[in-house]
C-alpha cells in the first residue's frame, strides 16, 4: 500500500528536484558564461576616471533608490524592497532552510572541523511575518502593475509568470508549515515542487537578475567611471 | 464460546473494581476520541461485549508487533481486555505448534465461521509463496483461507499494514501488505513498528464496543493516526524557535532541542507517539534523544534516510548538479564562440556606404 502524497513528496525531494537542478545550474552557467565570454569592446579611450572603483560601488549604490524616486513610485520601491527583504529572510533563516543549503553546498562535508557552520536559525515569528510581509507587497506590485496603464502596457508574459511563480512558494511554505489546510505531506509536496518550478524558469526569464545583477551594475558603473562621471 | 468468562466476572477474579473499569472506559472513550457522554455506552458495551474469537497469524514479522502488545504493562484492564477476548490462534503466544496448531486454528474457525476476528502481523510474500510456510501452508494460503470466514481483519504493525520492512526496496520476496491481497473484508490498519500496545488494545476495544472504527484514507483509524508526531512534539517549541540540535552530542542534544535538522520525521508522521508514549508512558523515541524514522507511513525505510532532513533532496544529485555546471559552461562558451563569429562575419561583409551611394541606389 502506499500513501500517494508521500511517493509525490518522495519524487520532489528525489526526480523532480534532479531535473530541476540540472536545468538551473546548467541554464544560469550557461547565460554568465555566454555574457562573460562575449566580452566587450575595448574602449581605446583614455581613462578620465577610474572604471573598477566606480563599477565596485555602482554594485551598492544602485540598491538605494535615486532622490525623489521613492515619491514618484512609492509601491515599487518600498514594496520591491519587503518583498526581498522577505524573500531572503525566509529562504535563508529558515531552519529547514538552511540545513537544505548546507547539504546542497556542502559547508559542514567540505569543512568538517566545523559541524555547526550552520548559521543561526530564526523563530516562527521572524520568518512567517516576513513571508506574510512578502506576500502582501507582492499583492501590492501586481496591483499597481495592472492599474498603472504605463507599467500594464509594458509587462509582458516573464512579469507575469515570474510574478505566480515567485509568490507560489511563499503561499506553499506558509500553509504546509502552519497546516492551513490539505494534507501535510501533499502541501510539503507542493512546496518543493513550486520551488522547483521556480528553479527551472530561473535561468530563462528576468529571475536572472539574482545573479547578473552584479555584472550589470558593474558594467554600466564602470563605463560611467572610465568616462569620469558619476554613477 | 459459552464456555469463556464474561469481561466482569474476569474483572472480579482480577480483583478489579468496578470504579477502576469506569475510570478505564473513560479514558478509553477519550482515546477513541468519542464524546465524553459516550463513556456510558463503552462501558455497557465492554460489559456486554460477546467475546469474540480472535485468530492472529504472524507472516514475514520480527515479532516486535507481539512483544509490544504483551508488554502492555499487566495486569491493566487492558490486559483484561485482550484477555478477554478469545485469543484461540496465535503461534507465538500458544503452546501448540505444528499439525496440532494448525488444527486449532481450524477448529476455530469452523466453529466461529463469519465471527472472528482476524488479527494479522507480517508482510506476505507473493513472490514465490514458498518464500515463508506455516506448518506446510504459505502465508498467501493461510491468509486467503483464514479471511474468507472473518468478520474483520486488524493488520497490526507496519508490515501487515502496508508491506513494512519486508516491502523495502528491493523487496525480494515481493511482499505485499493484507489489503492487497483480501478486498472483500473490512481492513483495519494499525501500522507502527511496531505500533504502541495501547493503540492495538485500544483498536480491539473499539471494535469490540462499536464494530470498525473510522479510517482516514489509508486506513488507519483517525483517533489514532489523525495528527501528525510534529503537532503534539514537546520539542515544538525549540523548532518554532530555530533551536535545533546539529548532532547527536552537541550543545542542542543536551539541551533538548528540535530534532528536525538530524533527519525527524515527525512532521510527516502520522501516530500518537508524543501523547500516548511508550512503556507506561514512560517516553517516546524523540524524547530519548532520537530523531522519529515515521514509521507509522508506508515505504517508511525508503523515504530518502532516516538521518536526512525532510527538506533535504533525497536523490545522488551532487554528480548531476557539477555535470550541468560544466555542460552550462561548456554550452554558454560555444554559444558565445558562435556569436561573436557571427559577429566576426558580420564585420567582414561590411560595406562602406556613403551618401552617393545611398543615393544611387535609391
Ligand atoms: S523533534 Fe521532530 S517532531 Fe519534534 S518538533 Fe522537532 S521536527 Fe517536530
Amino acid at each position: 500500500m502506499n500513501n500517494p502524497n508521500f511517493d509525490l513528496l518522495m519524487w520532489a525531494r528525489g526526480p523532480g528536484f534532479d531535473i530541476a537542478l540540472i536545468i538551473f545550474a546548467a541554464g544560469i552557467v550557461l547565460r554568465i558564461v555566454e555574457i562573460i565570454v562575449l566580452g566587450r569592446k575595448k574602449d581605446l579611450a583614455p581613462a578620465k576616471g577610474n572604471g573598477v572603483a566606480q563599477g565596485i560601488k555602482t554594485i551598492f549604490s544602485r540598491s538605494i533608490p535615486r532622490k525623489g524616486l521613492v515619491h514618484y513610485a512609492p509601491i515599487t520601491y518600498i514594496g520591491g524592497y519587503i518583498f526581498h527583504l522577505g524573500f531572503f529572510i525566509a529562504f535563508f533563516f529558515f531552519g529547514a532552510h538552511i540545513v537544505f543549503l548546507d547539504e546542497l553546498l556542502g559547508f559542514s562535508q567540505w569543512w568538517p572541523e566545523a559541524i555547526s557552520f550552520q548559521w543561526p536559525a530564526f523563530g516562527r515569528v521572524i520568518i512567517e511575518s516576513a513571508v506574510a510581509l512578502a506576500v502582501l507587497a507582492m499583492i501590492a506590485l501586481m496591483y499597481t502593475r495592472l492599474t498603472d496603464p504605463v507599467r500594464r502596457a509594458l509587462s509582458t508574459f516573464d512579469d507575469y509568470l515570474v510574478w505566480v511563480l515567485s509568490i507560489l512558494p511563499m503561499v506553499t511554505g506558509y500553509i504546509a508549515v502552519n497546516k492551513l489546510f490539505g494534507d501535510p505531506v501533499f502541501m510539503l509536496a507542493l512546496h518543493i515542487l513550486s520551488v522547483e518550478l521556480l528553479m527551472i524558469a530561473f535561468p530563462f526569464t528576468k529571475l536572472m537578475h539574482a545573479f547578473t545583477f552584479v555584472m550589470a551594475r558593474y558594467y554600466n558603473g564602470s563605463i560611467q567611471g572610465r568616462k569620469g562621471a558619476e554613477s | 464460546m459459552a464456555d469463556k468468562p464474561m469481561l466482569p466476572e474476569l474483572m472480579k477474579a482480577h480483583g478489579v473494581s468496578r470504579r477502576g473499569f469506569l475510570k478505564y472506559c473513560a479514558s478509553l472513550t477519550s482515546l477513541m476520541a468519542l464524546s465524553p457522554a459516550m463513556m456510558p455506552r463503552v462501558a455497557h458495551a465492554l460489559e456486554n461485549a460477546p467475546r469474540p474469537s480472535v485468530i492472529w497469524l504472524s507472516f514475514q514479522e520480527c515479532t516486535g508487533c507481539t512483544e509490544s502488545i504483551t508488554r502492555s504493562h499487566a495486569p491493566t484492564i487492558e490486559d483484561l481486555i485482550f484477555n478477554a477476548v478469545s485469543l484461540d490462534y496465535h503461534h507465538t503466544l500458544q503452546a501448540a505448534s505444528g499439525h496440532q496448531a494448525e488444527a486449532a486454528r481450524e477448529k476455530a474457525m469452523k466453529d466461529n465461521w463469519g465471527k472472528y476476528v482476524l488479527v494479522v502481523d507480517g508482510s506476505i510474500p507473493i513472490k514465490n509463496e514458498g518464500f515463508s510456510c506455516i506448518a506446510g501452508i504459505s502465508n498467501l494460503q493461510m491468509l486467503k483461507d483464514t479471511a474468507a470466514g472473518a468478520a474483520a481483519i486488524v493488520s497490526v504493525g507496519t508490515c501487515a499494514a502496508f508491506g513494512g520492512i519486508p516491502h523495502a526496496n528491493p523487496n525480494p520476496t515481493g511482499a505485499v501488505a493484507v489489503s492487497e491481497i483480501i478486498k472483500d473484508k473490512p481492513i483495519i490498519n494499525v501500522p507502527g513498528c511496531p505500533p504502541i500496545p495501547v493503540v492495538m488494545t485500544g483498536v480491539l476495544a473499539h471494535f469490540l464496543t462499536f464494530g470498525v472504527p473510522e479510517l482516514d484514507e489509508l486506513g488507519r483509524p483517525k483517533a489514532f493516526y489523525g495528527e501528525t508526531i510534529h503537532d503534539r512534539c514537546y520539542r515544538r517549541p525549540f523548532y518554532d524557535k530555530g533551536m535545533f540540535a546539529e548532532g547527536f552530542d552537541d550543545e542542542g542534544a543536551r539541551e533538548g532541542w528540535c530534532l528536525y535538522k538530524l533527519g525527524c520525521k515527525g512532521p510527516t508522521t502520522k501516530s500518537v507517539c508524543a501523547t500516548l508514549k511508550w512503556n507506561n508512558g514512560t517516553s517516546f523515541p524523540i524524547e530519548a534523544g532520537h530523531p522519529c524514522l515515521g514509521c507509522t507511513e508506508p515505504d517508511f525505510w525508503d523515504n530518502g534516510g532516516f538521518y536526512k532532513p525532510l527538506s533535504v533532496p533525497a536523490g545522488d544529485y551532487r554528480k548531476l548538479g557539477l555535470a550541468a555546471v560544466g555542460a552550462g559552461a561548456v554550452a554558454g562558451a560555444a554559444g558565445a564562440v558562435l556569436a561573436r563569429a557571427g559577429k566576426a562575419k558580420a564585420a567582414a561583409a561590411h560595406e562602406n556606404v556613403d551618401a552617393h551611394d545611398l543615393e544611387k541606389k535609391s
